[in-house]
């Protein structure tokens, strides 16, 4: 049996995108050509290849779900949906997928969504290249840009999320790959996880965010190459850290950030060749986290290198490379012969009084931390970096 | 007038041994600083900390030194057709220019030489160099108050370090001391009232905003947000900069027409 | 030519001028004379607005002289002592002075009078008093001004330069000009003083012509007459 192409335009025989799913059979081509197509709860529940000419427009005039997709093996590929409409009871998406396996949807450009890419059950797809602008000011009525709700083996790569709640959302999904997006000005999260296992993010790029990354309730993450930039307020951080455990944060660039790591109740996390660079504060530690390491990493001009409130709890910091460190090398191994103590006894107190933020850089501030860091009463004693790094990592 | 008075305190300056050590100062810092570390990030840091520190120290020391010590030049000039006004203006702009050059051309050779002018780095550092200029002002022109003040010179001396170690050090310990006994109340307008009030804190908050924006916007506050996140503290802050030279200046003149010589 | 009216000035607790009311005519020479203290040198700096007086009026030259600085341009100023900036040369302070007073000099004769010329090159600091009091008086007589405020010429002078400036005051007088002087030395004042004006205590307690003050005081010497006078107050007193 051959497949078919059906083409869609306004002046064509098949006027609309409906009617070209409805006469199709398995396996056809449905290529629709340049034009506004009002339409919308368009349902795709037979394999096709729903394909875009020139970014025809679909405009689902905010009257609820755009494209809905029930059967395997769909691929939507090339086409511009706007206007998906925004409701309090049900989370309309411009495309949803569920329950299907080997997807593809590519090239898509969203705009006026609530949310963008919706994935309920999935398994095995891919979201690749697509586009997704939003409008949204507030949380509560803002949806996701790509979410993932309970799927499994998903590639998402290469996407550009702006402006939405969370720019990707993952909820009960394991074993995703998300690669290559560029995620920025999103009102809560760059990338959000929820009790989601065994993913690896690599390679994609946070700007901008309510926060950059959130990775909550998860286990086995893998984090690489990524860089977290500019996620500024006090609720804002590069990557946010909570009750997660044996997670992989290898390679990745925070710069800007006002916090870029914030840890809560995270376990045996491996911190290795990141490079924090003018954060407010690098590392921030909070509640009960045990067994973290930092090794090889570059701390740079932060305004704070790590702030801890309780105790060191075996986390390690051991080789990192500190701008701040005034220590020598006398026996030129490349590791200074003085520990370096990254907790400021300023840090401290700015967690108790916030307001002497203000007084950060003046000379007394730098006094009496000398005198912490000549003899710690406040910080934690054992909390020093023992092989401080005389060079930058590279 | 006060022109020609300004040029003879600036060529009497610009041959003193003392103007020479302090340019070279300077020069030495800035290439030390970028020739041997290789980092403009660093180097802007260190910068920091040494013109907050440094510069409204020198500029006290210098100021009350150059008032005594020109004490019979000045008597000279009363005696001549000139008014007063111009004579102190003239001697004050005199010290604080020359100090200031120091400082601007001391720093700016160095990082010229360094391809500053074609890094990202240059904003930074002319901010560093405009606060440098501005303490230069403000603390000469205090030293000179100083110094009209107390016909004594060791006082004078005295009295212009205390000032100095008070703005420098003193003033922040107090300033922490306050906003944590105060704690439990908002204190957000508090701080920065007490920071405009002190033309180090002054500068520093200047410069932080361009070097740990990232840590000023991790405080949750409406006021702190305002003022730091939007053009605000820097207009705020340079305004009361302004303020804080033309003060002085304007009580010096004030007090000088006053004076029995 | 000078006109004050209840002049007082204290220094703190300490009141140096009590009320001086005291008339200066165009022309001639005047000596303000008196012990250390008297207030003289204060007198002087009032009528220059160096010091601020607490009350009362000063007219220089016709012009009051409160807040004003111009009047200062009819006047030339010997001071006490010769304070000049340490690390200036001669030629420069000589030069310097002329920039800010704009007006035509005759420092060369003066310089050449007071053999001044080897002196041009070294720094003010290295000058000995007596050199130091020549370049003071140069300073002094250069501009053509008609009011001479002279306090202490004589300090340290030599003989011969003592002579010059005898001379200098004379030939400035021909030329019309008012001469204020202060001076310990008696016989220098007998010798140029027209008019004398006696200051003790921050009070003039007299005011008139050589002559008249041996008169009353029925002294022979000026030197005789003044210490007269101040014995004729103490007994007076008691």
């Amino acid at each position: 049996m051959r497949a078919k192409q059906i083409t869609v335009c306004p002046s064509c025989e098949v006027k609309t995108i409906q009617q070209g799913v409805q006469q199709a059979t398995d396996f056809d081509t449905i290529l629709v050509k340049k034009g506004v197509y009002k339409e919308f709860n368009i349902l795709i529940d037979k394999p096709l290849l729903l394909l875009g000419e020139n970014y025809p427009q679909i405009d689902g005039e905010d009257q609820g779900e755009i494209i809905t997709i029930t059967s395997d093996d769909v691929v939507v590929d090339g086409l511009f949906l706007v206007n998906v409409g925004t409701s309090y009871t049900r989370d309309h998406a411009a495309i949803r997928v569920i329950q299907s396996e080997r997807f593809v949807i590519r090239n898509v450009v969203l705009e006026r969504l609530f949310f963008g890419i919706y994935l309920e059950k999935a398994r095995n797809g891919k979201v690749i290249n697509n586009k997704i602008v939003g409008d949204a000011v507030e949380e509560f009525n803002s949806g996701n840009g790509i979410q993932l709700w309970y799927c499994k083996d998903i590639e998402v790569r290469g996407n550009i999320v702006e402006r939405v709640r969370d720019g990707i959302y993952l909820e009960f999904s394991d074993r995703i790959e998300i690669r290559d997006n560029f995620s920025s000005n999103n009102v809560r999260y760059g990338l959000h996880f929820m009790f989601s296992n065994d993913d690896v993010y690599s390679n994609n790029t946070f700007k901008n965010n309510g926060a950059g990354v959130a990775v909550m309730f998860s286990k086995r993450i893998k984090m690489l190459d990524n860089t977290f930039a500019k996620n500024w307020g006090p609720t804002s951080y590069g990557l946010l850290l909570k009750e997660i455990n044996d997670a992989e944060i290898r390679g990745n660039v925070f710069e800007e950030n006002s916090t870029g790591i914030a840890l809560e109740g995270s376990n045996r996390i491996n911190y290795d060749a990141n490079h924090f660079l003018n954060n407010g504060w690098a590392v921030k530690v909070r509640g009960a986290c045990y067994s973290n390491k930092f090794t090889n990493n570059n701390f740079m001009y932060n305004s704070f290198d790590v702030s801890y409130d309780g105790n060191l709890n075996d986390n390690l910091f051991e080789r990192n490379y500190w701008s701040d460190y005034t220590g020598y090398d006398l026996d030129d191994n490349g590791l200074g012969d003085v520990p370096y103590r990254p907790v400021k006894l300023f840090s401290y107190i700015v967690n108790r009084s916030p307001e002497t933020i203000v007084l950060l850089r003046s000379l007394f501030m730098d006094i009496i931390d000398f005198s912490e860091k000549v003899s710690p009463v406040f910080t934690p004693d054992n909390l020093l970096d023992r092989q401080p790094l005389m060079q930058q990592v590279k | 007038m006060m022109l020609k008075i300004l040029k003879y305190s600036f060529f009497d300056l610009m041959r003193s041994r003392w103007s020479y050590i302090y340019f070279l100062f300077y020069l030495a810092l800035g290439f030390v600083l970028l020739f041997l570390n290789n980092d403009v990030s660093k180097a802007v840091i260190t910068l920091m900390n040494v013109i907050i520190i440094l510069v409204p120290l020198i500029g006290t020391i210098f100021g009350v030194m150059y008032y005594y010590n020109s004490k019979e030049f000045t008597e000279l000039l009363l005696a001549q057709p000139v008014k007063r006004s111009s004579i102190f203006l003239g001697q004050y702009l005199g010290v604080s220019v020359s100090l200031g050059l120091c400082l601007v051309l001391g720093l700016g050779i160095p990082f010229a030489l360094y391809g500053l002018f074609k890094s990202d780095a240059i904003w930074d550092f002319s901010l560093l160099l405009v606060t440098g200029a501005f303490l230069t002002f403000i603390f000469t022109a205090l030293s000179f108050n100083i110094a009209l003040s107390n016909e004594n010179k060791i006082k004078g001396f005295g009295y212009a370090v205390l000032l100095w170690l008070f703005l420098a050090i003193i003033y922040d310990g107090l300033f922490l001391l306050s906003l944590i006994v105060f704690g439990d109340y908002p204190l957000d307008v508090f701080s920065l009232g007490a920071t405009v009030f002190n033309p180090i804190d002054l500068s520093r908050t200047l410069i932080l905003l361009k070097l740990d924006i990232s840590a000023l916007l991790g405080y949750t506050g409406a006021v702190f947000k305002t003022f730091f996140g939007t053009g605000l503290g820097l207009l705020v802050s340079l305004g009361m900069l302004i303020l804080w030279t033309l003060l002085p200046i304007w009580r010096m003149v004030h007090k000088s027409k006053r004076k029995d010589f | 030519m000078i006109q004050i009216n209840e002049l007082h000035k204290k220094f703190g607790k300490n009141e140096v001028l009590g009320g001086v009311d005291l008339e200066i005519p165009q022309g001639g020479i005047s000596a303000v004379l008196g012990p250390n203290g008297s207030g003289k040198t204060t007198l002087i700096k009032c009528i220059l607005g160096m010091v601020i007086p607490n009350s009362g009026s000063i007219e220089a030259c016709g012009q009051p002289t409160k807040k004003d600085w111009k009047y200062r341009q009819q006047i030339n100023y010997l001071p006490q002592i010769a304070n000049f900036p340490s690390n200036l040369k001669v030629a420069e302070l000589i030069s310097m002075i002329q920039d800010l007073r704009q007006k035509p000099s005759d420092a060369d004769r003066l310089i050449a009078l007071f053999e001044l010329k080897p002196f041009l090159d070294k720094k003010l600091g290295a000058l000995s008093g007596g050199t130091k009091q020549k370049v003071n008086i140069v300073l002094a007589f250069m501009f053509d001004s008609p009011l001479l405020m002279l306090d202490e010429p004589t300090t340290g002078l030599d003989p011969a330069a003592l002579i010059q400036l005898k001379k200098l005051i004379r030939s400035e007088k021909e030329k019309g000009k008012t001469i204020l002087i202060t001076s310990h030395i008696m016989s220098f004042v007998e010798e140029v003083a027209d008019e004398i004006v006696y200051l003790l205590e921050g009070n003039i307690h007299f005011k008139g012509s050589l002559e008249d003050l041996k008169s009353i005081t029925l002294g022979t010497s000026l030197e005789e007459a003044i210490t007269r006078l101040t014995t004729k107050e103490q007994l007076h007193d008691a």
